[in-house]
């Protein structure tokens, strides 16, 4: 979502103090009991038992360990090969007119709208042993579905708008007027990309990467269909978050699930953070209009 | 080197930005596109530069067609009409950029960002941001970068359209005695007459996508060929001399 | 403004070329080769695998949840974002930021912590299971759940349209003689309807689809607490391809119809707004 450009306003405007502090503290209340305390809690029962029985449960069990290695490989494959389409593709849409724009605009928003769980089938139907290529993987010994290709796939199909949705509101109001002097200036297309769009671009790129990397982490059901969930591998850190629980194993569960708190709150913070450079960006944008006048 | 326009016609849509534009620029010249707004000057610019594509008619750079080569390929030295300097390098790089996108050793881009900073009376400027620069001074950066690579033609949007008055004034003046220095072909878009007759020995007035008027600006000003020019022009005085002598 | 010519700036055919090609790849040929396997099968057999006793009970379930949850996020979020916006307090960047938390935390995370304090020794449950409220394993703790992941949406919809709004309008409605119900039902509210509806719409869409936290804190019985997404992978577990395929296309047909009402919803939005 676009952080948005206006400052919060002071308090004090009107309302009449009961109605303020009763209000905000009901709002309070309802992170708290929403957000803050299942954060809380979490963290609770992962270092219930003390930290080495937490270590133990992250580091001591194989099938842990390689859940985090896979989800360290999955996530970042996902997050690179949307960052490349990204790109791309924003620049296609923003700075160009063509037919089918809007098409390519409503499709784009499309994995955002199909349940995980469809999404995890559809890659079933295409290449799982009865899938339209089952039999030719098989024959060729490749395999997509329940091993780590399909869950490349699969999780790159969830989180494929965020980059892009990101991007083009970007390039958009930093405008195309520094490109053409590039090119005027005898820059070709990669010249121009490097000293000059990305350097514009970038923050939102990192941005719509950080967004992509914590859905893609964090990812379940589409992985869930798509993996098999065989322990030691084909599981994720959600999904190994799911097994510990079916086996009875809450702390080590909640141990998992620390780790991937811990992550989503970093995502927050730098997120936090770089929505503030992107404001920047824009703002400078803005009152230093590169934009073509009238005639 | 002499610029030829042909025919030059140019659609958006349903409106007509250009209408079957003829015009010659002689080499070394400076001339002025003169018009309102939409009259079609700052797209004519823009196709001379590569910048858009004419849907009919042809471009020469002295003789040579060019109606089909990109901007990078004409070199030429276009000046923006919001400088679109960029603003993540310093005044440096951004006067560099032409020179190091054409491979330069750092020693000779050292070399002649000096030299062109010199020109526009930038010394000591090289470390500063766009954004800490005054507009005037952003334009006369735009201007040392879009000459850094020796373009064979020099192109200026509403150069000074942004700008306090006083500062267009000493501006006006200065880029008439670069063009004196350099004797680069430049063309110049203006909506501003007095800028157009102080600045120009051609101007051209145009109106809704068409040529209204070419001369200098006596003849434009003395006798105006339409009714639209008559109208157009004609809120200023026009005086032609020579210095004989100067005091002081 | 003139349209960019696509010579002028270079990388058109390859960017968008690029993108046509991974989007053809990784989108479009898994959706069609849902819909074509779903397409062959018997009108009959279709209507069977999608329209029985525990289907109907699923669809119920997801619908009548996500219904709740989104409705739920309504209100609360208009708290939050109204809170967050015009007032201030300790902290308030924090909560600010922790509103996407939702977002950001793994669907699997919030069910599995969602339905250890629900239940009889859980933190909140202590309280809430004497007094009957069953938090999980139970409707409520799917709508609890569902609340929770679509939080962030009507929060972040109507928090730039809220901070948007001039304070001039509420000075002039009170200058005119309104009182605060009166300036906030007639004058504040009218123009947060559309970002409360847009996001309204998107934390339905999501609940609709949401799988990893139910499944935790659903107990995933059927005819009680099963959502279509769990009934879907039920199926699947079962070999039963066909079945899913066709429950699946089901959902993508609702889901692709709420998709093309959001964009509608968000389009008139915009059109109010300006």
């Amino acid at each position: 979502m676009q952080p948005s450009l206006n400052p919060a306003r002071s308090a004090n405007n009107g309302d009449p103090w009961p109605v303020r502090w009763g209000l905000t503290l009901a709002a309070i209340a309802v992170l708290t009991v929403l957000v803050i305390v299942p954060v809380v809690n979490v963290f609770y029962q992962a270092f219930g038992r003390g930290a080495a029985v937490y270590w133990h449960n992250l580091f001591g069990d194989a099938n842990t360990r390689h859940a985090v290695l896979l989800t360290l490989i999955v996530a970042p494959s996902a997050v690179l090969a949307n960052l490349v389409f990204g790109v791309a593709c924003a620049w296609a849409i923003a700075r160009f007119r063509f037919p089918g724009r809007a098409v390519l605009l409503t499709l784009i928003d499309l994995p955002f709208s199909v349940s995980p769980v469809v999404a995890g089938l559809m890659f079933v139907l295409l290449f799982g042993l009865q899938g339209y290529f089952g039999p030719w993987l098989r024959d060729h010994g490749l395999k997509i579905i329940f091993a780590t290709p399909g869950l490349i796939l699969t999780t790159a199909f969830v989180t494929l708008p965020f980059v892009v949705r990101e991007l083009i509101p970007v390039m958009e109001a930093v405008g195309p007027e520094e490109d053409l002097a590039a090119i005027s200036l005898g820059a070709n297309g990669w010249q121009m990309f490097w000293r000059v769009t990305w350097p514009n671009i970038r923050w939102g790129v990192w941005y719509g990467a950080i967004l992509c990397n914590a859905r893609a982490m964090g990812e379940f059901g589409a992985v869930y269909v798509v993996s098999g969930h065989i322990a030691g591998r084909t599981d994720t850190m959600p999904l190994r978050v799911e097994k510990l629980f079916q086996e009875y194993n809450t702390p080590g569960s909640f141990a998992v699930a620390s780790v991937l708190t811990f992550l989503a709150l970093a995502t927050l913070a730098l997120k936090t953070w770089l929505e503030r450079r992107e404001r920047q960006e824009i703002a400078e944008a803005l009152t230093y209009p590169n934009t073509r006048g009238e005639e | 080197m002499s610029i030829t326009v042909k025919n030059i016609s140019k659609r958006f849509g349903s409106f007509t930005a250009l209408s079957h534009v003829s015009l010659d620029v002689r080499s070394g010249g400076l001339l002025a596109l003169l018009g309102p707004s939409g009259s079609g000057k700052t797209t004519l610019l823009r196709i001379i530069a590569g910048l858009e594509t004419a849907d009919d008619g042809v471009i020469l750079y002295e003789d040579e067609e060019v109606t089909h080569r990109s901007a990078r390929e004409r070199n030429v030295g276009f000046v923006f009409q919001h400088y679109a300097l960029f603003r993540h390098m310093n005044v440096f790089e951004n006067v560099a950029f032409a020179l190091r996108v054409r491979g330069w050793k750092q020693g000779q881009v050292r070399e002649r960002v000096g030299e062109l900073l010199r020109l526009v009376r930038l010394e000591g400027y090289e470390k500063r941001r766009p954004s800490q620069l005054s507009g005037g001074q952003r334009q006369r950066v735009a201007l040392a970068r879009a000459l850094a690579a020796q373009p064979r033609v020099l192109l200026l949007d509403e150069p000074f359209g942004a700008l306090d008055a006083k500062v267009r004034q000493e501006l006006r003046k200065w880029l008439r005695l670069l063009h004196r220095e350099i004797h680069c072909t430049t063309v110049l878009v203006t909506h501003d007459q007095e800028e157009a007759f102080e600045v120009a020995d051609r101007v051209v007035v145009m109106n809704h996508g068409r040529i209204e008027q070419v001369g200098s600006p006596r003849d434009v000003f003395e006798q105006p060929a339409t009714a639209f020019v008559r109208d157009f022009v004609g809120h200023v005085n026009v005086f032609e001399g020579r210095v004989h002598s100067a005091v002081g | 403004m003139a349209t960019l010519n696509r010579r002028v700036l270079p990388g058109f055919s390859l960017s968008l070329g690029y993108a046509v090609c991974y989007l053809g790849l990784l989108v479009l040929i898994p959706l069609a080769v849902c819909f074509l396997k779903a397409a062959s099968l018997s009108a009959s057999q279709f209507w069977d695998a999608v329209w029985n006793e525990r289907t109907r009970a699923a669809y119920a379930l997801t619908f009548g949840a996500s219904l709740a949850a989104a409705s739920a996020n309504v209100l609360l979020g208009l708290l939050v974002v109204w809170v967050l916006v015009r007032y201030s307090f300790p902290l308030k960047r924090l909560f600010d930021a922790l509103v996407d938390l939702p977002f950001a935390l793994p669907t699997a995370v919030a069910g599995l912590v969602y339905s250890s304090l629900y239940v009889q020794n859980g933190w909140l449950g202590q309280f809430l299971v004497p007094l009957g409220i069953e938090g999980a394993y139970s409707r409520l703790g799917i709508v609890l759940v569902l609340t929770f992941t679509g939080f962030p949406f009507v929060v972040r919809t109507v928090q730039p349209v809220l901070e948007g709004l001039e304070p001039e309008l509420e000075e002039a409605a009170s200058t005119l003689g309104a009182n605060r119900w009166q300036t906030f039902r007639r004058v504040l509210l009218p123009p947060l309807v559309p970002p409360l509806l847009t996001g309204f719409a998107l934390a339905f869409a999501r609940a609709l689809g949401e799988y990893g936290s139910v499944v935790f804190i659903a107990g995933n019985k059927p005819f009680h607490t099963e959502i279509a997404p769990v009934l879907i992978v039920a199926r699947l577990e079962e070999f039963a391809y066909g079945e899913a395929t066709a429950l699946a296309v089901l959902l993508l047909v609702m889901s692709f119809t709420l998709l093309g009402a959001i964009n509608l919803l968000e389009r008139w939005s915009k059109s109010r707004a300006t």
